[in-house]
């Protein structure tokens, strides 16, 4: 396991030397050559090719520019982000210092979630073990509670200001960024993947995967398996495989949520031989997000689960874009009613309207997101939702088990 | 050249003058905030569109020429 710790707690510095030596001293440009060559995509949720970033932001920099390692993971169902501060903090660390070298930057800052007590505290422990390395130009900064705090507009405004809600793009962070000084916003896993191919080089990373994707990757497996947790698997690695790695599926299962909130909702024996990984997955509609997939039981409605998601996704607006504030607010109205067999007329009819009205429509992506999760919902759970609106539940329903906070 | 409209969507407070000015390319939706159809602005439509933006009390929609494509996330 590369990512994952065979032992609990936080891997020491001495333990991370003692597994992957020192810290490799590539020049800049042919670390991101390596990264570019080796096909590492981005693991926040975007899925933007890692090199390309990097030498996006090297190539604008004249030396002060600012590394922002993005470990915030406002995803509710998903841990892998936190899970990785807190079991391998020198492995990020080492990532976001490579980072730094490559496209000159000389301030580090680590964005963790508040909540996310034990990652930082690794990360905190950590970063004291490195002040040869970091001489002072590392920092953690604390991101509040939030669906969106994660967002790289949000987070360089949140370090820049204090106010974690996203700003009108562009310029985007690796024009100008956190002070105004060009910025590579990475997510920690992608970080902490560019770490190991500085030390081993692209073609071990090529050489791992199955089908055509490439390397490997943390999923946050939950819902109706037997162990629930952070999974490290090669990309390309099926579903069946990912709920495999949970210890199986427990009862019946219809549906499975892929990539998170912002992902999308797909049938369960129709993708079972789904390969994750972001090209597949594209190819089918799909997106592998941050890795979240999450197994509904069939005793759950998938119409309420849709609807809890909505209301999250409505609450953690940052109230800034009208669509925005007003569309999500009103399809989660809808969905409540639909989901409690109590719709008006035509909420049905609206909430699919609305569904393909508010893409493109925010100053990030929080409704784009939003609506995508809510259209695969009206295609997987299309005969639950026409039977919810002529006032009828097609499930035997327990309480959706859909986590929201 | 050709051009597009931009709205700042953080400014935008859906007063909706944009939309009286230049139905041909943007309408509302159920709660007063512009949809603006895809694409560059025909050149018949360039003058109204630059009536649109000045009216904006705002000052949340702009003309803005065609550029290349960025990294996103």
């Amino acid at each position: 396991m590369e990512l994952i710790p065979l032992a609990a707690g936080a891997e020491s510095l001495a333990a991370h030397r003692q597994r992957l030596g020192p810290l490799p001293t590539l020049p800049s440009g042919q670390l991101i050559a390596e990264l570019e060559a080796s096909g590492l995509l981005g693991r926040g949720g975007g899925g933007f090719p890692v090199g390309r970033k990097w030498r996006a932001v090297a190539e604008r920099s004249s030396g002060g520019t600012v590394v922002l390692a993005n470990g915030a993971e406002g995803e509710p169902l998903s841990l892998k982000d936190r899970s990785l501060m807190a079991g391998r903090p020198h492995l990020v660390i080492d990532g976001a210092l490579l980072a730094a070298r490559a496209v000159g930057a000389d301030n580090i800052i680590f964005y963790v979630g508040v909540e996310h007590r034990a990652a930082e505290a690794a990360l905190r422990h950590a970063l004291a073990e490195r002040t040869a390395d970091l001489r002072g130009h590392a920092r953690i900064a604390t991101a509040p509670a939030g669906y969106v705090s994660g967002e790289e507009s949000a987070a360089v405004h949140f370090v820049s200001a204090g106010d974690a809600r996203p700003t009108t793009t562009p310029p985007r962070p690796f024009e100008r960024g956190v002070g105004g000084r060009p910025t590579l916003v990475q997510n920690v896993e992608s970080l902490a993947m560019a770490a190991l191919i500085a030390r081993r080089g692209h073609a071990w990373y090529q050489g791992l995967g199955y089908g055509r994707a490439r390397g490997i990757g943390l999923l946050t497996v939950s819902g109706a398996v037997n162990h629930a947790g952070v999974r490290e698997v090669e990309l390309g690695s099926t579903l069946g495989d990912a709920a495999a790695a949970a210890g199986g599926l427990k009862g019946d299962v219809g549906a499975v949520l892929l990539g998170g909130y912002f992902g999308g909702w797909a049938d369960v024996e129709e993708q079972w031989g789904l390969p994750l990984d972001a090209h597949s997955m594209r190819a089918r509609g799909l997106a592998l997000g941050c890795g979240v997939v999450h197994f509904l039981p069939a005793h759950t409605c998938g119409v309420e689960a849709s609807a809890r998601i909505m209301t999250y996704l409505a609450s953690q607006s940052a109230r800034q874009c009208g669509p925005c504030v007003f569309g999500l607010a009103a399809i989660a109205d809808a969905s409540r009613r639909l989901a409690a067999t109590s719709p008006l007329a035509d909420d049905l009819e609206r909430i699919v309207r609305w569904s393909g009205q508010l893409t493109g429509r925010g100053a990030c992506r929080h409704p784009d997101g939003a609506v995508a999760l809510l259209q695969s919902a009206l295609q997987i759970f299309a005969d639950d939702f026409a039977a919810h609106q002529r006032r009828r539940c097609l499930t035997i329903s327990e309480p959706a088990r859909v986590a929201v906070a | 050249m050709s051009e597009t409209l931009h709205i700042d969507r953080i400014r935008c407070d859906g007063h909706g003058i944009c939309a009286e000015l230049l139905p041909e390319l943007i309408r509302l939706d159920d709660w007063g905030y512009p949809i603006i159809k895809a694409g560059t602005i025909p050149p018949n439509l360039i003058e109204h569109a630059r009536r649109a933006v000045d009216a904006c009390p705002v000052l949340a929609l702009r003309l803005v020429s065609m550029t290349a494509v960025t990294p996103n996330r």
